[in-house]
């Protein structure tokens, strides 16, 4: 193997998995020691840069993160990074102060169509750089489906409040109750960029027998839940039956128990390990004595004088075709009638673009979706962009904020006359952390505890009061704890190969075996030959240039603790541990020459 | 020194041996000798070898005298029994557990202080004894521990880090190993473990007195140009006669070796050692032509490693003794102290 160049941005930002598993690659040790230092504005701050919305991500965000986390590779549980994240939300100062000043405008006019946080984040990004933004929403209020669909037990308004008003309050203009009814039209107001951050508004339907006749009491979950938090809805019927498998039907049979539901279950399709929501979400369901039934495909709504009185489902299993595709097919057992008074279903969601006409220079491909460009977010009208779920269908919250920095950036570049596809390289900072012999600026003691877990509101009340937030966010000593568990995979073992005497004294102290002393050879051999086996084959292996003996040193990223012991025991100083920080490229950020490197 | 301790997470992909230790579970406590001390190599080679062995680590006693060298048992077998005698005395405690338990294995751990210099008596006793041991010494040539004085082992001529030549000639263990009658005799060196680490686990399995002379380089005070002990002069004439690997059990062997290249030795413990020659006329068994190749070489300059001397029917001290074959400490008292008939009896018999 070459010896692995370490000044490639990536190569470091790789071995920060959190980092690199974020779509917005936050900085998560970062922000995780700051927190162990009690910094929490500080920890909060870095959130807003990279997530702008830590305090809503922290109690919602889909958590990329964590299966990606070593410390899930190194015992059970990742670290709990998300809710470390609220912890930072929860405990910070008052930041107002250090949010960017409304500077000047500079003229130009920027339309984002859509509250939600793509549109709230291309106007976070362009605001503080002169852009008047105008936002346009159909609901009063700014925040999209954050404000909308997620349920006020696990999302109270205050939250929302808070961190769309950090944004408003940069100068942006907001119009809310205003729905854009043609794109045609806002072309013809001469914004100098439009971006569309319109969401996927449209619940997909169950077409099954039965569905018109029992209308009344069949309900789109997201359309209910928008229902149910702007306070147009607060009951249900007592027997309620969730159809779906994501976090929609998860909030949908949580908040069914809150409005009345006595008797709540989901029904699903597909197994109930392979359902889309996330664990920790099914999870809070059957906490609340939501059962899941699972390999049940409605077929029939049952009713009765034009009332819903059950659903006939089939009972099907799993089969795995040649290709490891899953079918699901008839198991041939009899079909099972559940009763019920009120269905919510929640099947997917889908974009919708009645409001754009085929004829204003924006493309769409043939599942109606718009054509737009993965890197810059641009669409086939230059002047027009999307972002978050409107550009490539339903995904998390941090896709869209991760996207609307992206589309901020081209949006700058091009009212700069720049070329949009000309992407700047993030800023890289490399820097020793040694402080004494053996000394470190970083705790590189490694904590033994287990993942502490978030109390949690009494169940009795947080049943009965549909804005009682059930989680209560870690206390000071619990954030503390879990912050410890984080490795710091952020402060990198770099290795100077002049220096080595080949003594072999970080092979004999690491704690997990990642360094061979060997004879070079290409990748797949080179695994086979490493003091521990390496089943990670997409963790890289750091390689250095050939040592006095001959041999390399090759170094297996995988489950490295961060711990520093090799540099401390390596008697020449050839081992480091150097904090790599790397600031993605944002609209207005200076660029960096590519000459710059990272060690 | 190092004053976090070692984290308890190991790699989850570690193999485990016949007990179902890994060879973490084979460590002590976290070194606190200067980082890069040979030593330390030393101590991960013992673990490696007891965890190739599948040792149970109570079945082990860990024997040691004064110096850096003698520190280290404390930083392996953590489960282990172990001693840390008086300077130089190591041999003779050893000795003394031997006779006493003859079911342990015993490891001497000492270094060229310890063992050429103020308890060379006392190793030279041991070994002529032949007492069921390995006795390794972690050679460095000088005094670390008082900061870099010339030891016995070190090489007339050698300059210290300061500068000085070293005008005494010097005492090579190996060759009085030899000499006195020592039944398993190798040399090697700390940067090496592919050949350290089975030559400890042969050592372990011969029954006998084995004796290994690993040098070992003082990062602080003897890895300077100039020293004989440093890690690239030691690499530079470095003259491996042969490498081993030691075939326990029902392990088959893993490696094809070219016909005539390789020699099979058997062990007391039913474990086989294949010698792998890189000196193609070079005897592991002829105990003259062992010495007289060592001193050639060393008059060139070259430092002999691997395996070179082994008697597979050797004999301990207990068999010299005809002592009894269990351990003191199970006897009964009855037995133990017989009464004082049997001793008018025993007294008759030298009338």
């Amino acid at each position: 193997m070459k010896p692995t160049d370490i000044a490639a941005p990536d190569y470091f930002h790789k071995v920060v998995d959190c980092q690199w598993a974020c779509p917005a690659h936050t900085p998560v040790p970062e922000y995780i020691r700051l927190i162990a230092q009690g910094r929490y504005s500080d920890a909060y701050m870095i959130n807003w840069k990279s997530n702008v919305f830590p305090g809503i991500l922290g109690r919602t965000c889909d958590r990329p993160c964590e299966p990606a986390c070593r410390r899930g590779r190194v015992e059970e549980t990742p670290v709990a990074i998300c809710r470390l994240k609220r912890v930072a939300a929860d405990f910070k100062d008052d930041i107002r102060q250090r949010l960017p000043k409304p500077s000047p405008r500079n003229g130009k006019r920027i339309a984002l169509v859509g509250g939600g946080p793509a549109s709230l984040t291309v106007a976070r990004d362009l605001a503080p750089l002169g852009y008047h933004c105008t936002v346009f929403d159909a609901d009063p209020e700014a925040g999209g489906m954050m404000r909308s669909q997620i349920p006020k037990f696990r999302l109270p308004n205050s939250v929302i409040d808070e961190e769309t008003g950090y944004i408003l309050g940069l100068g942006v203009e907001f119009k809310g109750g205003h729905r854009i009814e043609s794109m045609q039209a806002l072309l013809a107001e001469k914004y100098d960029a439009i971006f569309v951050g319109s969401g996927a508004p449209r619940g997909r339907e169950l077409e099954i027998p039965g569905r018109k006749e029992a209308a009344a009491n069949i309900h789109i979950g997201i359309d209910w839940l928008s229902s149910v938090s702007f306070g147009h809805t607060d009951k249900i019927g007592k027997r309620v039956i969730v159809l779906g498998g994501g976090n929609t039907a998860m909030d949908c049979c949580r908040t069914a128990r809150r409005l009345g539901g006595e008797d709540v279950k989901v029904i699903v399709r597909s197994g109930f390990e392979e359902m889309k929501a996330s664990p920790w979400e099914k999870e809070d369901a059957i906490h609340e004595d939501i059962p899941i039934l699972n390999f049940l495909v409605p077929v029939a709504f049952i009713h009765a004088g034009g009332k819903l009185t059950g659903i006939t489902f089939q009972k099907v299993k799993a089969e795995y075709d040649a290709k490891g595709r899953r079918n699901l097919v008839p198991s041939g057992e009899p079909d099972q009638t559940f009763a019920c008074d009120d269905v919510l279903v929640a099947v997917g969601q889908e974009n919708a673009f009645p409001w754009i006409e085929r004829d204003c220079g924006i493309e769409f491909d043939k599942w109606n979706m718009p054509k737009v460009d993965p890197k810059t977010f641009v669409s086939t009208n230059p002047k027009v962009f999307f972002g978050g779920d409107a550009a490539f269908g339903p995904k998390n919250i941090i896709w869209a904020v991760a996207q609307g920095h992206d589309a901020a950036l081209s949006i700058h570049k091009m009212l700069s006359g720049e070329d949009i596809n000309e992407r700047p390289l993030p800023e890289v900072h490399v820097s020793s952390q040694k402080m004494g012999i053996h000394e470190w600026s970083y705790d590189n003691d490694i904590s033994n505890d287990k993942r502490f877990k978030v109390p949690h509101r009494d169940k009795v009340i947080a049943l009965k009061d549909i804005r009682a937030e059930v989680e209560l966010g870690y206390d000071v000593k619990l954030a503390l704890g879990e912050a410890e568990r984080c490795l710091n995979c952020d402060v990198e073992t770099v290795f100077s190969t002049s220096l080595c005497i080949e003594c072999d004294a970080c092979v004999d102290i690491c704690p997990m075996d990642c360094i061979t002393f060997t004879e070079n050879g290409e990748e797949a051999d080179l695994r086979q030959r490493l003091k521990a086996p390496s089943p990670r084959p997409d963790q890289d292996l750091y390689v250095s240039s050939d040592l006095k003996t001959g041999r390399v040193m090759v170094k297996d990223e995988d489950v490295c603790l961060h711990c520093g012991l090799c540099a401390e025991r390596c008697p020449t100083g050839a081992w480091d541990m150097q904090k790599y920080f790397i600031e993605m490229t944002y609209a207005g950020s200076s660029c960096p020459t590519k000459s710059r490197s990272a060690a | 020194m190092t004053y976090i301790a070692k984290p308890k997470f190991h790699h989850p992909g570690l193999k485990k041996n016949e007990l179902g230790y890994t060879h973490r579970d084979y460590e002590g406590k976290i070194s606190t000798l200067c980082a890069g001390c040979g030593h330390d190599s030393i101590t991960a080679s013992i673990i490696e070898a007891c965890y190739e062995l599948s040792i149970e680590p109570h079945r082990v006693a860990k024997i040691s005298g004064i110096g850096c060298s003698s520190k280290t048992p404390d930083y392996f077998l953590g489960n282990s029994h172990g001693f840390n005698s008086v300077h130089g005395r190591m041999p003779s405690v050893l000795t003394g557990a031997n006779l006493a338990n003859r079911n342990l294995i015993y490891l001497g751990v000492s270094g060229d202080g310890d063992s050429a210099s103020i308890g060379f008596g006392q190793f030279a006793h041991s070994i002529r004894r032949g007492v069921n041991m390995t006795y390794i010494v972690e050679n460095n040539g000088v005094y670390g521990l008082t900061k870099g004085q010339f030891s016995a082992t070190a090489d007339r001529g050698s300059k210290s880090k300061k500068g000085v030549t070293n005008t005494d000639n010097a005492i090579d263990l190996v060759a009085i190993a030899l000499q006195l009658g020592a039944t398993f005799v190798a040399r090697s060196f700390s940067g090496d473990k592919s050949q350290l680490v089975p030559l400890i686990a042969a050592a372990i399995g011969h029954k006998g007195a084995s004796f290994i002379d690993v040098i070992s380089p003082c990062i602080a005070f003897n890895n300077h140009a100039g020293s004989t002990k440093s890690f690239d002069y030691v690499r530079e004439h470095n003259d491996a006669v042969n490498r081993l690997d030691v075939l326990v059990g029902r392990d088959p062997i893993a490696v094809d070796y070219a016909p005539g290249t390789v020699q099979m030795v058997e062990q007391h413990d039913g474990s086989r050692i294949a010698l792998r020659k890189i000196d193609a006329d070079y005897d592991p068994h002829d105990r003259l032509g062992a010495m007289t190749f060592l001193q050639k070489h060393a008059a060139k300059g070259q430092i002999v490693t691997g395996l070179l001397y082994v008697d597979p029917d050797a004999e301990d001290l207990h068999e010299h003794l005809n002592t009894v074959e269990t351990p003191l400490n199970t006897l009964e008292a009855d037995t133990l102290c017989p009464g004082s008939a049997a001793l008018d009896k025993f007294n008759a018999s030298l009338r």
